[in-house]
């Protein structure tokens, strides 16, 4: 009695929930096929049409961006990649250090750091840097990335962090009792071992850069518009449907790079789990 | 290179030079000491095996020979060459983990060629010597496998092969048979024994495990609280404890707490409270009169009967409360009416049931003046 009305009850509201998450969404995808000029008016004689997306391939001012968010974007997810490895095994790796506490908090707050104050204090450090020593000149890709870089890199060194500390140390032993260097120790055992939690960190900084606008805004130049900017710039002016189309185009890009960094863990995961299984059940 | 020439020119090579010496080793982590003044000389083509409980030091002292871990005081020399300065990856030594370490993204064949590839050796040669060690541990078609598609017994194999292959000086051994189920470790002991005998590899073994001890070790070495308390063949430590702790520690045995009542020179009796009468043991105790000692006697060593034997020392009348039949053998919980409860073991000789002791028969025990071990430490 009470399960059958569960079994009711569970599908619809799970059922109410995704449609609250996902119906801006879906609407948005079924109208950028409108042929309709008015975007809240479904012009059901000739549509669906992809003439918007058509209409975007002849606008400069969209491609211009497109591309440079992502040069930006490629930039910044190997910046990141880099740097926040490097955090990530200092964080896993050195034990306890003096300020490891610091460096951990430090490392991590950026993920709850309000955009908008990331990216004013990241403009005036800009300001002040090409006052005194002259870099950067201007703002522009440079200003762009670097801001990227500022706040994807803890996503980065979450991740890899994450996967250092399940890794067992006796591994990288073995090699050096083989007569591996530290140096081949690190390029032939540790790094292709933690490599797909470098790679689902690079595609989430990639999306993360792909879709950042807040802190966009305070380190752009003029000319030097992101997509986001773009978009959110052509909305205020009031929304065409070639709008649907291209943020259409951005969803998807995001979709893809989440998903492919979404299995590269589970499937990394697993495997981990695999081992244990193993380890364990062979006693 | 030149640190091994050096090393020779210090130390000619001679007969008499052991493989491995520690010299008053000591190995601290901050208060705790984990390794205590160990000294031991290991000789060449030797199985030798660090036996002990979780935490007296056994897998320190294999770290430290490993170069994993560095002395806090005392020397390492292999071949005669102090190994204080050398890096892990430049000992003439390997180890086989006791998780085996196997890299999980390499194949066998990658995994026993990777020590290879650091000597920089051509690659046929490489090629060929993974080959010959891969058939020699009897894993030919399985060089292209992953670790997680193989046994347990087979993962063992690999990790035996990729630290042979390099055809270490010394070979150290973190519990290799732990990982295996009973049936498989029975047989790959004499593997492993057999292996060693072909490639005249010296062994250290670290094992908690006393069986896996006897059946490798040509000598053992106990260790307790970081120290080396006795060292000697598997004979020895069994039938010669030096001290309570390896009587205890080694098998199973009967202990009791006693005084000496009489000491010649070929003969001592001690007398022990547990016990109805002064145990009668054949051989002299460098103790002194009326000293309190340790008397140790293994369960093996005791005969049941259910006749009083002819016998006038040595004897005792008890009841059987308890027997576990364990297929080649029984073991008895025989009380003694002081309360004492003593460990019999006997071989299941005849099938026939009425040959066994059952629960609640009364017995007498008797055991030969050989057969007791004494000692005061």
């Amino acid at each position: 009695m009470s399960h059958a009305r569960r079994s009711v009850l569970v599908p619809s509201v799970m059922a109410f929930g995704f449609a609250f998450l996902y119906v801006p969404i879906l609407a948005m995808i079924g109208y950028s096929f409108n042929n309709s000029r008015l975007v809240t008016v479904w012009d059901s004689a000739n549509s669906p049409t992809l003439k918007w997306y058509s209409a975007l391939w002849r606008n400069q001012q969209v491609l211009d961006a497109a591309w440079l968010s992502f040069r930006i974007a490629l930039l910044n997810a190997t910046g990141a990649a880099i740097l926040g490895t490097l955090a990530g095994l200092v964080l896993a790796r050195f034990g306890r250090f003096r300020g490891r506490t610091l460096f951990t908090a430090l490392t991590t707050a950026p993920l709850v750091m309000p955009e908008v104050i990331t990216g004013l204090s990241l403009l005036l450090l800009f300001v002040a840097m090409e006052q005194t020593i002259g870099w950067p000149a201007g703002r522009g890709v440079t200003t762009l990335t670097i801001a990227h870089i500022t706040f994807s890199l803890s996503y980065v060194a979450v991740i890899v962090q994450s996967r250092l500390a399940g890794f067992d140390l006796s591994l990288e032993e073995a090699a050096m009792d083989l007569g591996a260097r530290p140096v081949t120790v690190f390029l032939r055992i540790t790094l292709p071992l933690i490599a797909p939690a470098i790679v689902s960190g690079w595609l989430l900084a990639f999306t993360l850069s792909w879709d950042d606008l807040v802190i966009s805004q305070f380190v752009a130049g003029p000319g030097s518009s992101t997509l986001p900017m773009v978009i959110f710039s052509k909305v205020r002016l009031g929304v065409t449907p070639d709008i649907n189309a291209l943020a259409t185009l951005m969803v998807l890009t995001v979709a893809v790079g989440v998903v492919i960094a979404t299995v590269l863990l589970r499937r990394q995961e697993r495997r981990r789990e695999r081992d244990l299984r193993l380890a364990a059940g062979a006693d | 290179m030149t640190a091994a020439d050096n090393g020779a020119a210090i130390a000619p090579l001679s007969a008499a030079q052991p493989c491995v010496r520690i010299e008053g080793v000591t190995k601290r982590f901050g208060e705790f000491t984990a390794v205590d003044d160990v000294s031991l000389d290991i000789q060449e083509g030797e199985i030798f095996c660090l036996l002990g409980g979780s935490g007296c030091g056994k897998t320190t002292l294999l770290r430290m020979l490993a170069g994993f871990e560095q002395p806090t005081a005392g020397r390492i020399l292999i071949d005669g060459q102090d190994m204080a300065d050398i890096a892990p990856y430049e000992r003439p030594v390997n180890m086989m983990f006791q998780s085996y370490a196997l890299f999980p993204h390499m194949t066998v064949q990658a995994n026993v060629a990777f020590g290879l590839e650091q000597e920089k050796l051509p690659k046929t040669q490489i090629a060929q010597r993974v080959e010959a060690m891969l058939s020699l541990v009897r894993l030919d078609g399985m060089a292209q496998r992953k670790p997680h598609q193989l046994s347990g017994g087979q993962r063992q194999r690999v990790a035996l092969a990729r630290s042979l292959v390099k055809r270490p000086r010394l070979l150290l051994l973190d519990e290799p048979l732990g990982a295996l189920d009973r049936k498989l470790r029975e047989h790959t002991q004499f593997e492993l024994l057999g292996l060693q005998k072909q490639l005249g590899v010296t062994f250290v073994v670290v094992t908690h495990d006393q069986e896996e001890a006897m059946t490798l070790a040509n000598r053992i070495g106990v260790m307790d609280r970081g120290r080396i308390v006795q060292v000697g063949s598997p004979r020895d430590i069994y039938e010669y404890p030096s001290t309570r702790f390896v009587a205890d520690f080694i098998g199973s045995v009967n202990l009791f707490e006693g005084r000496l009542t009489e000491d010649e020179a070929d003969y001592v009796r001690v007398a022990c409270p547990e016990l109805p009468a002064p145990v009668l043991v054949d051989h002299g105790v460098s103790a002194a009169p009326e000293a309190t000692v340790w008397v140790a006697i293994r369960p093996e060593k005791i005969q049941l009967l259910r006749e009083r034997p002819e016998a006038a020392d040595n004897l005792a009348q008890g009841t059987v409360r308890d027997v576990a039949y364990m297929g080649d053998m029984s073991i008895y919980l025989v009380v003694l009416p002081g309360g004492r409860e003593l460990r019999v073991t006997r071989a299941n000789l005849q099938r026939k049931e009425e040959e066994v002791f059952q629960s609640g028969d009364a017995v007498w025990l008797v055991w030969d003046a050989a057969s007791p071990v004494v000692g005061t430490g």
